[in-house]
């Protein structure tokens, strides 16, 4: 077995999978700082990422300092990485990842092997399609992810239903609304399982807005028709079942990250975050692997992503060089209660600098008021009141958190304060 | 809309292309006859064999001396024979039947003995710490197996597939849209009234699966057997399961269920399945919550890192059985007519034995057929993972479906004829194109328009926003 990693022979010296916000601009980067053979291997036909599919404002404004749509936002982050010099390769796909910085990828010209020196994953996250969701019901056309109605509207110019309902009240789930309405699709209702919208003030006024009219407490239990949806059973907050006629479902949000090149692979993967294990710089299990963008962890904007991969561009350009260590302790950081979701990164490359990742992003699974606490050999070492809500983005600067820590691991933890 | 149908007289008219009327129309096109295979539905396997374990059985537990032990005997043999030349995947993970408490262990021995009547070689009785070294992610406490060495797994489809295409190639007809509506024998050969015009034929071959008793109902004015539909519900999971097991996992059968079983699946995923709830409706394969988290449940008592495993894809399958346990499987020379009947849950491991057992019926009474010296051999897809995929060759056009590595070549050839997909579904059983974790996040689109005209159900209802 070839091992690519520390080797002048190998293929290129970087390769980014993904060609989303994350990916390009990690590539970007990496040649900026002066790291010569660069290349992004993407699936589709078009790089861009999710945004390329999003037609709708506004995407741009942290990266370009203006509002542009995501079609727009997509085609300026390319000319950027191909201005830069990176070679992008679309309509390739990345099979398999092999320890030794080994790819094995498929294009029409069929199956090859390339290598690199590091490897950048950026695949991104995809929503929760219907099986996992353990939906009741029959398996009728018109069941659909936000991202599959969005590639069908603003890609292809296709309708795949007139009247659906819409599940989820996430960001993405008022961009499926804005969606629809480009086509004349007209939303029958949204529904919510807890009792408030998930995403932030003012999307729900926006839905109400448009007369698509946001139903909270209400699960969707389930899906009814033959060849196509007919109508959907849901549980309302009083426990009464309706049946509403309606010719599709768009499943959104639910965010996970696409992750089956390390989870197939050897890359550890943390159950909570559904990514892989990285440390401060996004380095993976195996360090010849970085990992950067909405692979870290549902989810996050474009303008992030492409934030925190140029970071990662600069991690990677200094690991090239030598300049990142990999001996040493290790600092773990683990989520102990079912409040705190996930934290990331998962591990900390001790000593702990000013380089690699400055906060500890967070999330949490339910809406709650009462104290974060952060555990070292059941001591409290960390403490902070806060008000927290499912999907939205928390940071703890990681230096609060390390400390003057030698290793060992961290727990955090939520103790919530009844009212 | 659809081409006219073929006015000559056919030798046999086999109804029904579940996998059984696949397999059926395959031998008798072999044996020499003239053969026309009608289906109701748009596509193939629409019925019962749409959802099954895709294991081929031995039948080392099936009923000592019964006819469906012989079909599947033979079945089994048959599929081993023809697998290669007709590009049919075929794993041999072996099965373990396991006990986890001793009442459980104390019924093992029986099991072997049957599979030694049954002709079952290699079946043997191992302790736990075997057990435990051939499947070390197995949950604690079980206490001894059954191991059967040639249980084996295929793709539930390609076969089918591969014997109706066998069947087309050597000058058999195929009609999907049509269905049976009235027969008229007279002066030794029926006159079908189908949807789709009359067909003549000289026999009829039943092979209408969870319609069986109906259409016997209908053209003979009688049937011998009620189709009661029995609902089996499966979760699939992701891929990055498969490494945590090694052979298929089967329960002690009780009295009332052969119970849930935990398998390798050739294209690489774990299913756990299945469910056992009788119904009325022989169409509804509607999954339930309660059922499906139940059967999580069950799959991370057997194999406890299965529950940080995703969920890829849950389904179920109808199995058409009767009052009885056996098959239903009866010619009626007098009417030149051949009933198949309550093939219940075995039929992808018997089909082809069954399709033999039919001959033999035929030949007591029917005309004498030359066969068919060298016959055709099919192209069919390989979408197993223990052999080269399209992906891996120059050529595919693009990835449509990234989960499952289904190449735009495969979609194209899957829409062209002989047996051009019509449906999603069927599209899908032919390619395995939006399959797999994703579940059409990303090729939806592509799909619909690669499909555009091929559906009669169009992926995009419309689309003028642009």
């Amino acid at each position: 077995m070839s091992d690519a990693v520390n080797s002048a022979a190998a293929n290129y010296d970087v390769i980014v999978i993904g060609g989303g916000p994350a990916g390009l601009s990690a590539a970007t980067e990496l040649k900026r700082l002066g790291v010569s053979r660069v290349a992004v291997i993407e699936r589709e036909p078009i790089a861009g990422g999710i945004p390329r599919h999003c037609g709708h404002s506004p995407f741009g404004m942290r990266e370009f300092m203006r509002v542009l749509s995501g079609p727009q936002y997509a085609k300026k982050m390319v000319k950027v990485t191909l201005d830069a010099g990176v070679e992008v390769l679309t309509s390739t796909s990345v099979v398999e990842a092999m320890p030794g910085g080994r790819l094995i990828i498929t294009s029409n010209k069929g199956l090859e092997e390339k290598t690199a020196r590091r490897i950048v994953i950026a695949t991104g996250v995809r929503e929760t399609p219907r099986a996992p969701r353990m939906i009741s019901g029959t398996r009728p056309l018109g069941v659909l992810n936000t991202g599959a109605l969005q590639s069908m509207i603003y890609l292809k110019n296709q309708k795949p239903f007139e009247r659906p309902v819409i599940v989820g009240t996430e960001l993405v789930s008022f961009s499926a609304i804005q969606t629809c309405r480009h086509a004349k699709i007209r939303p029958v209702a949204m529904f919510e399982e807890s009792d408030r919208v998930t995403a932030r003030w003012p999307t729900a006024e926006f839905a109400r807005l448009v007369g698509v009219p946001v139903q909270l407490k209400t699960r969707l239990l389930e899906i009814r028709g033959n060849e196509r949806t007919s109508a959907v059973v849901v549980l309302d907050h009083n426990g009464v079942k309706h049946t509403i006629e309606c010719d599709g479902v768009i499943l959104t949000g639910q965010f996970t990250p696409d992750v089956s090149l390390a989870r197939n692979g050897h890359l550890a993967v943390d159950p909570a975050s559904g990514g892989p294990v990285v440390d401060q710089f996004g380095r993976c299990s195996d360090p010849a692997y970085f990992a950067t963008g909405n692979i870290l962890r549902p989810v996050e904007t474009a303008g992030w992503c492409w934030n925190e991969g140029r970071k990662t561009g600069r991690w990677v350009a200094n690991d090239l060089a030598g300049k990142l260590s990999q001996q040493g302790r290790k600092l773990q950081i683990v989520t102990g209660d079912n409040i705190v979701r996930f934290a990331v990164p998962q591990r900390i490359q001790l000593p702990y600098g000013t380089a690699g990742m400055q906060d500890l992003q967070l999330r949490f699974s339910k809406s709650a008021k009462g104290n974060l606490v952060a555990l070292s050999d059941n001591k409290v070492v960390y403490k902070k009141r806060m008000n927290v809500h499912p999907e939205r983005r928390f940071l703890i600067p990681l230096s609060k958190i390390v400390g003057s820590r030698e290793g060992g691991r961290i727990e955090l933890r939520f103790s919530e304060l009844k009212e | 809309m659809f081409a006219p149908l073929d006015t000559n007289i056919f030798d046999i008219a086999v109804v029904g292309t579940g996998v059984v009327g696949c397999a059926v129309a395959r031998r008798f096109t072999l044996e020499g006859a003239r053969v026309v295979v009608i289906e109701k539905a748009s596509d193939i396997l629409d019925g019962a064999s749409k959802g099954n374990s895709a294991i081929l059985h031995t039948g080392f537990d099936a009923p000592t001396g019964s006819l469906e032990l012989s079909c599947i005997r033979e079945g089994y043999q048959e599929y081993a024979e023809i697998h290669r030349e007709m590009g049919l995947p075929l794993e041999k993970p072996g099965a373990h039947v396991i006990a986890w408490n001793d009442e459980e262990a104390a019924q093992l021995k029986q099991i072997v003995a049957q599979a030694n009547n049954n002709g079952v070689t290699g079946v043997e009785l191992i302790d736990a710490g075997e057990l435990y070294r051939r499947e070390p992610n197995l949950s604690e406490h079980a206490v001894a197996a059954v191991v059967v060495p040639d249980e084996s797994i295929i793709d539930p489809w390609s076969a089918p597939y591969a014997y109706l295409k066998q069947s087309l190639e050597n000058g058999a007809a195929e009609y999907r849209n049509c269905e049976v509506r009235s027969g008229l024998f007279d002066n030794g050969q029926w006159l079908l009234e189908t949807s789709r015009g009359t067909l003549k034929s000289r026999y009829v071959i039943n092979c209408a699966g969870l319609y069986g008793d109906t259409l016997d109902e209908t053209v003979l004015g009688e049937a011998e057997f009620k189709i009661k539909t029995r609902k089996g519900q499966f979760v699939v999971f992701d891929k990055a399961a498969a490494k945590l097991i090694n052979s298929i996992l089967l329960p002690v059968p009780t009295e009332h269920t052969k119970g849930i079983v935990v398998t390798r699946t050739i294209f690489g995923n774990v299913l756990v399945g299945p469910t056992a709830e009788d119904q009325e409706s022989r169409s509804d394969a509607s999954t339930d919550e309660n059922a499906l988290s139940s059967l999580l449940a069950s799959a991370s008592e057997i194999i406890p890192a299965l529950s940080s495993v995703p969920v890829t894809a849950v389904y179920a399958g109808l199995r058409p059985a009767t009052e009885r346990k056996h098959y239903r499987i009866k010619a009626r020379p007098d009417r030149n007519w051949i009933t198949v009947g309550g093939i219940r849950s075995t039929g992808l491991s018997s089909a082809l034995g069954i399709a033999r057992h039919v001959f033999g019926l035929y030949s007591k009474h029917g005309e004498r057929l030359n066969p068919i010296v060298r016959p055709k051999i099919p192209n069919v897809p390989w979408l197993a993972e223990n052999g080269p995929r399209d992906w891996q060759h120059e050529g595919h056009g693009e990835i449509v479906c990234h989960c499952e590595l289904v190449t735009e070549r495969e979609i194209k050839s899957a829409l062209a004829e002989p047996l051009a997909a019509q449906s999603l579904s069927g599209l899908k059983r032919q390619t395995r194109a939006t399959m797999g974790r994703c579940q059409g996040f990303y090729c939806s689109a592509r799909l619909a328009e690669l499909t555009q005209e091929h559906f009669d159900a169009q992926l995009s209802v419309g689309g003028d926003h642009v």
